[in-house]
């Protein structure tokens, strides 16, 4: 497929072609709120903001939506029960490599001997078009991670080249739509080398870095269970859930029952939940099996950096920052916890 | 990466079955037996759980304590402690709830086949024991020589009373109990925690695995008292709890290390279980 590049002004052309044709579905992209970034549906073109370093919630919330419904039922003497699965497409615009590393997790997990329709149903009806990310956020470590690109999880990649934006196409679905509602031209001599530059000189601007090859966290992990990091790490953590909240690769969930008012009936639903959080691992009888804040702090570097990789082949950590930007106690950056374990030893 | 999917394989959606009969074991435990409203069976093997719901209340992962040789029902023995227990302790004969299921490994039956087995079951630890027990005398020729241990808090706390019985006069099997105290004489036999009825057992270690499932505590004590008879860490086989929410490997609440015990689990050697932290 022929790479291509597209003016600014043509990009915000695609853009508004595709909210008003929904050839895509809804469109959405990254936004302002407050003074942050989110992802959010798009009115139009000029709301959208390639130039952010990271979205307050990544884009997982699309596929996996922080509280959804799974079920509908009756109650009492002759209970009925129902699916819910919304379907849903979509065109997500905006999304930085490492972030769609995160996706390409959740759909390994998410997939597997039980695929789940309700992630399914969203993420096979979606275009992801992303964007590489040429101002990091200063807690980010990404380049570190080999996160800060990707060959595989889009549909286009855009990367800012100046007047106008390379765009790498990933499949037949992105070159289609590019080709019947944008104004773009195929990629010429030169254009493809000032991408590699743009995404070259982005690497230079991360302040965090992993000090080890992400391959070796495995193996530093396994050897350093009884690490004194954790503990002192661990020390001042709230348990609040922040990390795994803003995580893109934070897959699990809780699932409660809402009886309506009526007491007829009500509905199931699923909710983001998190190991960093008091009762996760507690059972009814009363028995918590990571009571203890080191406990869960340990759990949660273990399974960024060891259990997940080994399990579903990417990592369950992608540099993204996100996790260190929002946590009060400034405890929460795996490449910090992952470094000091490094040189502890 | 497209998976063809639709709604009716959601991995919440549960089957709807009836409460055909229900009896009480002591205070806190009763016994459900459970019929599938479409007929079909559950189709568990010995040692794997199901996901229980009530609706309006909610879902728990509850251990099939009936063996699968026993055709058109199974059965659930709840302590009622949490939400859904505590709820499904109300109900009745003809009372309907979903079930999802089963799931997890269950226990390694064909590892198990012509050797002999020792059998360790600590208080409620005897709900999920108690299938593979009978599935093993229905199909008696199948294996060695087989004992039973069984140890709970008091006389009071004594579970399927009936059965106790059947199993304490029955050939095909050793069968001894002990109760940990007892302030009366209404208790004749043994009293003292479960390692005290082990110098009373005598087997091959080579050939003999012993499955034990208890609350935690017993596991260290017992664990210990089968490595001082000879066995190997492979021949001890456990079953844990922890909270399975989706049954299907997802919502990660099992996770044991990197071991999500609705999948790998909740049966596990005790030579896997040494490797891991925090299982005990």
């Amino acid at each position: 497929m022929q790479n291509q590049v597209i003016s600014k002004k043509d990009l915000a052309g695609f853009v508004d072609e595709l909210i008003k044709s929904k050839a895509a579905g809804e469109v959405i992209g990254i936004k302002t709120q407050g003074n942050k970034f989110n992802f959010g549906s798009l009115k139009s073109a000029a709301e959208l903001r390639l130039d952010y370093d990271i979205s307050l919630l990544p884009p997982k919330k699309y596929f996996f939506p922080q509280t959804e419904t799974v079920l509908k039922y009756e109650a009492g003497a002759n209970p009925r029960v129902e699916p819910v699965v919304e379907e849903k497409s979509m065109c997500i615009i905006g999304v930085h490599p490492f972030d769609i590393r995160g996706i390409l997790l959740f759909d390994a997990v998410y997939g597997g001997n039980n695929p789940d329709p309700n992630y399914f149903l969203k993420r096979n009806n979606t275009v992801i078009i992303g964007v590489d990310c040429l101002k990091p956020n200063p807690k980010a470590f990404a380049a570190s991670m080999g996160t800060a690109a990707t060959d595989e999880g889009f549909d286009l990649m855009l990367t800012d080249i100046g007047d106008s934006y390379f765009v790498t196409v990933g499949t037949t679905k992105g070159e289609n739509l590019l080709k019947k509602h944008a104004k773009a031209k195929d990629a010429k001599g030169g254009d493809l080398e000032k991408r590699d530059k743009a995404r070259n000189d982005a690497l230079k601007n991360y302040k965090v870095s992993l000090k080890m090859k992400p391959e070796e966290i495995p193996a530093l992990l396994d050897a350093n269970w009884e690490s004194k990091v954790f503990h002192d790490k661990s020390e001042t953590c709230f348990s609040c859930g922040s990390c795994v909240m803003v995580c893109p690769t934070c897959v699990c969930f809780d699932v409660q029952d809402d009886m309506a008012l009526s007491l007829k009936g009500g509905e199931r639903y699923r909710r983001w939940d998190g190991c960093m959080l008091t009762e996760f691992a507690k059972v009814a009888s009363g028995e918590n099996f990571r009571e203890h804040k080191e406990q869960r702090f340990r759990h949660r570097m273990y399974r960024k950096g060891k259990y997940l990789v080994e399990r579903y082949k990417y990592l369950g950590c992608v540099g993204c920052g996100r996790c260190a930007t929002h946590c009060l106690a400034e405890i929460a950056s795996p490449a910090e916890t992952f470094n000091l374990i490094k040189e502890a030893k | 990466m497209v998976m063809q999917l639709t709604p009716k394989q959601s991995i919440h959606l549960p089957r709807i079955a009836t409460v055909a009969r229900v009896d009480t074991l002591s205070n806190r435990e009763k016994v459900f037996e459970f019929r599938f409203d479409d007929g079909k069976e559950l189709g568990q093997k010995p040692g794997q759980f199901v996901e229980l719901s009530i609706f309006g209340v909610g879902e728990a992962p509850i251990s099939v304590t009936s063996s699968p040789t026993q055709k058109g029902y199974f059965e659930l023995a709840v302590r009622a402690t949490g939400g859904v227990t505590n709820k499904l302790h109300t109900l009745e004969k003809g009372a309907k709830v979903g079930i999802r299921g089963p799931f997890g490994n269950g226990f390694p039956i064909e590892t198990l086949k012509g050797k002999d087995i020792l059998f360790v079951a600590g208080g409620i630890g005897l709900f999920p024991l108690r299938s593979l027990i009978n599935y093993v005398l229905d199909n008696r020729k199948d294996f060695g020589e087989v004992t039973t241990l069984f140890g709970c808090r008091s006389p009071l706390e004594r579970l399927f009373i009936g059965q106790l019985e059947e199993w304490n006069t029955c050939k095909d099997m050793s069968f001894l109990e002990t109760v940990d105290t007892c302030q009366d004489d209404s208790w004749k036999g043994n009293v003292g925690v479960i390692t005290t009825l082990f110098p009373k057992v005598h087997f091959n270690p080579v050939k003999t695995y012993a499955i034990v499932v208890g609350p935690p505590i017993m596991y260290r004590f017992v664990i210990a008292e089968c490595i001082k008879k000879g066995l190997a860490d492979d021949h001890i086989i456990m079953s844990l709890e922890r909270r399975m929410k989706c049954g299907v490997g997802k919502c990660g609440h099992c996770q044991i290390n990197g071991l999500y015990v609705c999948q790998e689990g909740p049966v596990f050697t005790y030579a896997q279980v040494k490797s891991l932290k925090e299982a005990v």
